[in-house]
């Protein structure tokens, strides 16, 4: 009986503070914010470097990058829904929900890709100018960030097929991933905003 | 002890009820921000400083409603590594800026 009594104390403990793992996750995400303040310094420094090439006003397509967004923002509200369903343990629902993810982050990217080939097709390369270089490697970057963002959510999906509770393990990897997911999102609010809509005005 | 939890998870880790929040309040300042732009309203250096506010204003909604960041004990030491980072962030990116503008413009390159 003391035994149970403890092991449900230090459950409830579990409960009410946040995993060591979680928090370790949260540090190497402040890394990460490190990486891509530098590559936002580096895009402010080379964003009028256009050597005789085409500025951001002829090239970006804002239409396309508003579509961009709205699907990355809606992606952070579907993961969100997910990690609803996995705290009350409906590993069905769960899955739906990430699987709807997985989709708007394909489509996101495939979105990015079809819009670096044009530019890479028409010259406009990242080896076209310091501006263009600065450019690709930004938002390279977090497009690549995007794509580990979805091959970890496919094996988290796979992961979790048939079962019926989740492990607290399990709960700790979906909330990294969350975290990791609306970190992109806000990596997203800065690119849009600094590197698009700054460029157009 | 099914209740507990439930009502544990309603509040750190978000309902549905406060995504939504979330969610409505980044559409309308993307938005804006989107909006502003192609409207050409403002003077350029208006557009920008605004949209820059907007952008300021969104991470911190994400932060809130997406990332669950709040001022409790048991987050001390997540919001302790976040403002040193945002520090450093901002030492690297407004000292870059600062130090190759001047660079340019000792250099005559601009």
């Amino acid at each position: 009986m003391a035994h149970d009594m403890t092991a449900d104390a230090a459950h409830a403990h579990d409960e009410h503070h946040e995993s060591p793992v979680v928090f370790g996750f949260w540090l190497y995400l402040m890394t990460d914010c490190l990486i891509f303040g530098t590559l936002f310094a580096v895009f402010a420094v080379m964003r009028n470097q256009f050597a005789g090439g085409p500025t951001g006003k002829e090239i970006f397509d804002l239409s396309g990058v508003g579509v961009e967004t709205a699907i990355l923002l809606l992606s952070s509200i579907t993961y969100g829904f997910g990690m609803i369903s996995a705290h009350q343990n409906k590993v069905g629902t769960m899955r739906t929900w990430l699987a709807v993810t997985f989709l708007l982050g394909l489509g996101f990217l495939f979105m990015e890709i079809r819009e670096f080939s044009h530019m890479v097709a028409e010259g406009n390369g990242p080896d076209r100018s310091a501006f263009l270089s600065a450019f690709f490697t930004l938002v390279g970057t977090h497009g690549l960030h995007v794509t580990c963002g979805l091959l970890w959510m496919a094996v988290v999906m796979v992961q979790s097929m048939g079962k019926t509770v989740l492990s607290e393990r399990m709960i700790n990897k979906l909330t990294c991933l969350s975290l990791f997911w609306h970190f992109l999102d806000i990596v997203w609010i800065c690119v849009f905003t600094f590197v698009y809509l700054m460029s157009v005005i | 002890m099914a209740d507990a939890h439930t009502a544990h998870s309603g509040e750190s880790h978000g309902s549905v009820g406060s995504y939504l929040t979330g969610f409505v309040i980044a559409v309308l300042l993307t938005v804006a921000a989107f909006g502003l732009v192609m409207a050409h309203s403002f003077s350029p250096a208006g557009t920008a400083i605004a949209i820059a506010v907007l952008a300021a204003v969104q991470v911190v909604v994400h932060l809130v409603f997406f990332l669950h960041m709040n001022g409790s004990s048991e987050q001390r030491w997540n919001n302790m590594a976040f403002i040193f980072t945002v520090l450093a962030v901002a030492i690297l990116i407004a000292g870059t800026v600062f130090i190759m503008h001047d660079t340019a413009i000792n250099m005559m390159s601009r």
